[in-house]
């Protein structure tokens, strides 16, 4: 595997002389992107004696060296799960660093064949995942997820997650992530407004309508989203209803590049439902606006629904006033006959891209580390700090969340009860393809569209990626 | 002296040259040669493709919509800046009330000077936000707050696909006439005061001195101005990224080519097909700029 790197660069060069490039330019090419690989066959992983209690084979005194995404909050994860870590295993060396630029920090180390044995890949400026895992980097954590859980020895790992976590962190057939982050999405309003005002979060399209109508007349604009850069925000919630109509094939056809997939009746009686909205419901400015101006006109009570991930409240804090608390509810079913029932959600559980680098030198800890992670213990004291909810069953159990979280926590739990969670994973497998959604429903929702001309414009977007001999394919 | 002397000289230009070799010419030649490459801009791995990027680029409909879009930017916003800031620029110099042979600009322009010149002052990032808020499609807008007045529907001038470019266009129109107003400015102030009496005493009014001795002695810097315009004009990625809706919309009504790179690079981290964009981007503006020279090429006036 180390010898990759090598290869690249001897092709790269190759090709520098046959392209007749000079030779100055060469060398700065391979001088950036390439380094020298290192030789060494094989992670230098310590390893101790395995047991019931250690099923990796930690070695006691050895060092974990951790690396964490820095955004804007405080290092939750590392604060929950750093305490159980050393109460376990109290002669071992925890180094933890931190950074807002992953890429930049780590790349030489990779391609030096030094990584550190935990990365918390996150933030706008991670590691290219993919990208790592065709350079064999990451290692596979199918052994994470089949050893016993903390909780339950009789259930492995991944039975211990909600339904969907653990598919999410398989690519290519094999899990490579830490399944962990939760998100919740749907349509969210003001409870004591609507408590206030005698209206009832709807369940039917017909309620929706006639609702949208009575909000019309009382001089609030009943939906908007915010078309300068969050589109992709009603994207989720169109999904949602085709998901709901024609069940979980419709999204997963999608994400496969199915033929046809866009042009399915679910689709596209789905985008003509939104667009009777678009036309009817919201207001024109909305599309020229940014997603923290329409947030504002929400919390201003211009505005009675706005789709969003369940980080909205969090999001908010400043501008909510007393009279305002957030509450969510499932999009509301199109039909009567739909093939998903009406607290079905869009939710994105786990996935991510939070690895352990193949040539990790502790990589047993790494894996005892993850599996704390995923224990309800580590889950508990993570959301009770953050607010986030994770994958872990009852990983929020008896912490007390803020309203917002609380309805996204109940709708989850309602929904994976009988299998009623999907999310579509374009924006991670085709960019392209869900940048041209954001565009698609502008049209859709502003500037009079119907259900089959949004239809055919995706699908006119993802047979061209399909046909696209460049563009990596993956399948779920 | 004399002995040193060319090592002394050549050890000065050594460091600029050196400097322009590292973080000009160098880049400049890496993005060539990316181009031929479908690197992904985090790995190891470029396989070179030869020049399938570019075969792909004259497929892709966003680098036509944007090479549209820079075409109407180069026929309007160079002739508009240029027409206005010359008008401007006569006006506060050459036009008013002349006094004992000497002509000069309207009351105030000392003023109006200062004032036009301020937006020059301001980084475009910032020129982008304060438009931010004058184009808001609703009534909190600025435009949108005194049509309101009015009675007038709300108009979104960044989201209307008929009106967002002209929109941006106008936002850069009025950044730029400060600047070339500056520079007539300067170009009038270096033409003889004899001319402007003799055509005094011929009886020329204002518009006939302005077309038959301002405009044909100042038409090197008009030139200059022209070039540097289209050039700017190829570029307006601050300005798109800053206003337009949807990074480049409504459906690439607003886009530009530097827009169309950093989506490629920065958000599909297609590096290897941004650079083949970029390298285009270059070709076209080498070209335009030649071709500006070339047809606005004529014998020097002396004076």
């Amino acid at each position: 595997m180390s010898s990759i790197p090598d290869l690249g660069r001897r092709d790269l060069l190759k090709g520098a002389i046959a392209a007749g490039a000079t030779l100055a330019a060469g060398a700065a090419l391979s001088g950036c992107a390439m380094g020298g690989g290192s030789d060494d066959s094989g992670p230098k992983t310590a390893k101790g004696k395995r047991s019931a209690d250690n099923p990796f084979g930690v070695v006691p005194n050895s060092s974990l060296e951790l690396v964490w995404f820095k955004g804007g909050s405080p290092l939750y994860l590392a604060d929950a799960v750093n305490p159980l870590f050393k109460r376990k295993f109290p002669k071992a060396t925890l180094k933890q660093s931190s950074s807002e630029r992953l890429s930049q920090t780590l790349q030489p180390r990779f391609v030096g064949g030094n990584p550190p044995d935990y990365v918390d890949n996150a933030g706008a400026d991670a590691l290219d995942f993919g990208a790592l895992i065709q350079d064999g980097q990451v290692l596979d954590l199918t052994e994470l997820y089949e050893a016993p859980s903390i909780d339950d020895p009789d259930k492995k790992v991944k039975d211990t997650l909600l339904p969907g976590a653990y598919e999410n962190a398989i690519t290519d057939g094999k899990p490579y992530a830490l399944s962990y982050f939760t998100r919740a999405f749907g349509l969210w309003y003001n409870a004591q407004l609507f408590e206030k005002e005698g209206w009832e979060a709807p369940t039917t399209w017909d309620d929706f309508l006639a609702l949208c109508k009575e909000l019309k007349k009382a001089g609030i604009t009943p939906y908007g989203f915010a078309g300068k850069n969050a589109a992709d925000y009603h994207t989720t919630v169109l999904l949602a209803s085709a998901a709901k109509i024609g069940g979980h094939e419709v999204i997963t056809d999608i994400d496969n590049l199915e033929d046809g997939a866009w042009k399915s009746d679910a689709v596209i009686q789905a985008a003509d439902a939104w667009a009777e909205i678009g036309a009817k419901y919201t207001s024109k400015s909305f599309k020229g606006l940014i997603h923290t101006e329409v947030q504002l006109r929400q919390n201003q009570g211009k505005l009675a629904f706005y789709p969003s991930g369940d980080w909205l409240e969090s999001e908010q804090k400043e501008a909510t006033t007393k009279d305002f608390t957030y509450a969510m509810m499932p999009v509301p079913s199109v039909t009567t006959a739909d093939a998903l029932p009406a607290h079905a959600i869009y939710a994105t559980v786990g996935g991510g891209w939070t690895f352990i680098p193949a040539k990790a030198k502790n990589a047993p800890a790494a894996l005892e580390y993850m599996r704390m992670i995923m224990s309800r213990e580590g889950a508990q004291a993570f959301t009770k700090a953050s607010g986030w909810l994770t994958t872990v069953q009852g990983g929020a159990d008896g912490v007390e969340l803020p309203p917002g979280m609380a309805a996204a926590q109940k709708a989850i739990d309602t929904a994976a009860k009988d299998n009623s969670l999907f999310e579509t994973k374009i924006q991670t497998w085709y960019r392209p393809l869900s940048e041209e959604t954001k565009g698609a429903v502008l049209q859709l929702m502003f500037e009079g569209g119907t259900g089959r001309q949004f239809a055919e414009r995706m699908q006119k977007k993802a047979d061209e990626i399909k046909k696209d001999s460049s563009v990596k394919k993956y399948k779920r | 002296m004399r002995h040193g002397k060319y090592p002394f000289i050549a050890g000065f230009l050594a460091a600029p040259a050196i400097l322009y070799l590292v973080f000009v010419i160098g880049p400049y030649a890496q993005a060539f040669q990316i181009a031929l490459t479908n690197w992904r801009g985090v790995t190891a791995h470029a396989d070179y493709v030869g020049l399938e990027n570019f075969s792909r680029i004259f497929q892709d409909d966003l680098f036509w919509k944007a090479m549209r879009n820079h075409g109407e930017m180069l026929l309007a916003v160079p002739l508009l800046t240029i027409v206005l800031a010359l008008f401007f620029a006569f006006l506060l110099n050459v036009a008013g009330k002349r006094r004992a042979g000497s002509s000069s600009g309207l009351p105030g322009s000392g003023f109006y000077r200062v004032v036009f010149f301020f937006p020059q002052v301001l980084s475009i990032a910032v020129v982008g936000v304060l438009f931010q808020v004058v184009y808001r499609p609703d009534e909190s807008g600025v435009l949108n707050g005194i049509l309101g007045w009015f009675g007038a529907e709300p108009v979104g001038f960044l989201t209307e696909p008929g009106v967002a470019l002209w929109a941006i266009m106008g936002v850069m129109i009025w950044s730029g006439v400060g600047f070339y107003l500056v520079l007539f400015s300067a170009g009038m102030a270096s033409i003889p005061k004899e001319l402007y009496e003799a055509a005094e005493l011929e009886g020329a009014g204002r518009v006939r001195v302005f077309f038959s001795i301002t405009l044909p002695l100042l038409r090197n810097t008009v030139q200059v101005a022209w070039v540097y315009l289209g050039i700017g004009v190829l570029d307006g990625f601050a300005l798109v990224q800053v206003l337009s809706v949807n990074n480049g919309g409504p459906d690439g009504a607003t886009t530009v080519v530097g827009m169309q790179v950093w989506q490629n690079a920065f958000a599909y981290y297609k590096f290897g097909y941004a650079s083949a964009m970029g390298v285009v981007l270059f070709f076209v503006v080498m070209s335009v700029t030649a071709l500006t020279l070339r047809l606005t090429r004529r014998e020097q006036l002396e004076y």
